[in-house]
């Protein structure tokens, strides 16, 4: 079987114990991502101290991927700059384009930590998407979030 | 112990089972993408002809003939391609049209069941603005009502949304039952003398429960209204013949039925596509041309713009040819027995639940199922990874998972190459992916 490939340990571990979910107060920004294509959904809520990310709470519905990644994405981006967090959010992107490829795994240990996990879902194009849905959504509502924070601050520019 | 997937060579099933109407291997020997293997050596188990398709070598063949020996734009030119090329594309239209008991002149050729919906949605819109005043006949506006139900295809459903939205008419629709089928109760109120258009699927491409459509027409012709029936899912697998049918128009696609992407069919009864504006406008659709302005050909030309996908519905003639040979009734049947025997193996697996009818009555080879603590995208995963191709999510029918209150389905479909073999690679499938999440129940026999 390849199935082992894409379903790390570690991912079913996130999956079937997964770290920061429900919804908690505070919050800065709420929003609502869901994958058209099967229906999965989740509803994420971004607290910021400063421009630091102090809490990513979040509530959904999906497969294993996207529930075991966004339980990964919250270890790796609480106590984050927004701007590091989104830099680790392309560092996942860039594994998730990365086709199999064991050298850029490799590279991205450190950046990405238990998500590095994910490598062997970029070899399935029909399931990046369910490991990116909690990424897309963590960089809409961190932006909403610091817009909210600094409501003077033109959209479209440097975060900080 | 082992987790191999048992595969039966023979496909006639197991000693016990009645063997199947069609002659599963020698079907199989006419698709070439049965053939191939898939991840890693496996053999493929095709279960998503609900999806699309596989295709058999002659409508393939079909499509090629056309291309190396006539290829050339029908309607125009005098030449001889032009005539040949003429020529094969309303023979074919007349082989579809006597497939489902229609008159040439009632068969429009579309791109799918979806353009063919749209076509008729925009017709009744463009009615209300017609300058002619014979295309105002089915006019829709404020104060109309059109007719769906909760189980349609989106294909069936934003469409007519879409038409309420443009010209004010209201949606109505009809609920579900628990067991899956269409709740008729309020039939009666539902559809009233301000509805103009009742649209339903003949079988569900999610519950896989084929409706009561006698009742339905009955009622919606009653109050004046026309009916669309959606036979994406039926005509593909059942006998279906427009004059038995008595609805005002079909559709369905080629690509559902053996046939090529690309074409779709539309019919109608000829006096209401007369009445019908065109949907789409350009070259061959006219009548005559000038620059205050055109008038337009007689159907099924008028809603025919541009050059027609001519190979396509050559390989479609094929495709109903090739039905035609196995026998409609018998294709009824198989898929019947098949079903009946994957929705006992499945009822044996605990944690499996079947959304829909749970048994053959008035119930077409649509199985969708979720597998308790597995979600099913991983059920699709670990299927695909044993070669099974099944359909996973809410099958473009998000409404009917909602209703069902499941985020999503695996969905096993059947077709004329389906044997035993493949339902129980799909039961052991699903047991292979309950051991691999760990999330097997205790069975009553260990």
């Amino acid at each position: 079987m390849q199935l082992q490939s894409m379903y790390q340990d570690i991912i079913l571990d996130h999956y079937r114990n997964p770290h920061g979910r429900g919804l908690r107060e505070p919050f800065e920004a709420e929003v609502h991502h869901v994958n058209p294509t099967c229906g999965d959904e989740v509803t994420l809520r971004v607290h910021l101290d400063g421009d630091t990310i102090a809490d990513v709470s979040y509530e959904g519905m999906g497969c294993s991927i996207s529930q075991a990644s966004v339980s990964a994405m919250y270890d790796l981006v609480i106590g984050q700059s927004v701007e590091q967090a989104l830099e680790t959010g392309e560092h996942f992107m860039t594994l998730m384009q990365s086709k199999g490829d064991a050298s850029v795994a490799e590279k991205l240990e450190d950046e990405l930590e238990d998500a590095v996990a994910f490598a062997g879902v970029s070899k399935y194009p029909a399931r990046v998407k369910c490991a990116l849905m909690s990424w897309m959504a963590l960089k809409d509502a961190s932006a909403r979030a610091l817009s909210s924070a600094h409501p003077t601050a033109p959209t479209g520019g440097t975060l900080s | 112990m082992t987790q191999t997937v048992s595969r039966p060579a023979a496909s006639s099933g197991e000693a016990r089972e009645p063997t199947l109407p069609l002659d599963v291997e020698a079907i199989r020997a006419d698709f070439p993408i049965l053939t191939r293997t898939v991840r890693d050596g496996k053999r493929l188990v095709y279960l998503d002809s609900g999806a699309t398709s596989q295709k058999p070598r002659s409508v393939l063949d079909a499509e090629r003939w056309f291309y190396e020996n006539v290829n050339a734009a029908p309607h125009r030119g005098a030449h001889q391609l032009a005539e040949e090329a003429t020529g094969a594309y309303e023979a074919a239209r007349a082989t579809i049209g006597a497939f489902i008991g229609a008159p040439e002149n009632e068969i429009v050729f579309t791109r799918n069941s979806t353009e063919s919906i749209n076509l008729v949605a925009y017709a009744l819109s463009n009615a209300a603005t017609a300058k002619e005043p014979e295309f105002r006949r089915y006019a829709v506006g404020q104060g109309d009502e059109i007719v769906v139900t909760e189980m349609e295809h989106h294909a069936n459903l934003l469409p007519w949304q879409q038409l309420c939205e443009r010209t004010g008419a209201t949606l109505r629709w009809l609920g579900l039952t628990d067991g899956g089928r269409l709740d008729l109760a309020d039939l009666a109120t539902v559809v009233n003398e301000r509805t103009k258009l009742v649209a339903v699927t003949q079988q569900s491409n999610i519950l896989g429960t084929i409706n009561p459509l006698g009742e339905i027409i009955a009622r919606a012709h009653g109050v004046g209204a026309l009916v669309l029936v959606d036979g994406a899912q039926s005509v593909p697998h059942q006998p279906v013949d427009v004059t038995e049918l008595g609805a005002d128009f079909l559709v369905f696609s080629g690509h559902k039925m053996l046939g090529p992407t690309g074409v779709g069919v539309l019919w109608g009864r000829y006096d209401v596509l007369d009445a019908l504006p065109p949907f789409l406008t350009g070259g061959s659709m006219i009548e005559v041309v000038r620059m205050e302005g055109s008038t337009f050909a007689a159907p099924p030309q008028r809603f025919e713009a541009g050059v027609p996908m001519t190979a396509q519905v050559i390989g479609l003639a094929a495709a109903v040819e090739y039905l035609q040979g196995l026998g409609m009734d018998r294709v009824e049947e198989h898929e019947k027995v098949l079903t009946g025997y994957a929705l006992a193996k499945l009822a044996e697996i605990p944690g499996v639940t079947v959304i829909g009818p749970p048994d053959t009555v008035a119930r077409g080879g649509a199985i969708s199922f979720t597998v308790e603590g597995i979600h099913p995208h991983d059920v699709g995963q670990v299927l695909d990874d044993l070669g099974i191709a099944v359909r996973v999510g809410h099958h473009c029918a998000w409404p009917v998972v909602r209703r069902y209150g499941v985020p999503a389905t695996t969905r096993a479909t059947f077709y004329v190459h389906t044997g035993y073999d493949d339902i129980d690679a799909l039961v052991e499938g699903v047991r292979a992916a309950q051991r691999f999440f760990g999330v097997t129940p205790e069975e009553a026999t260990a």
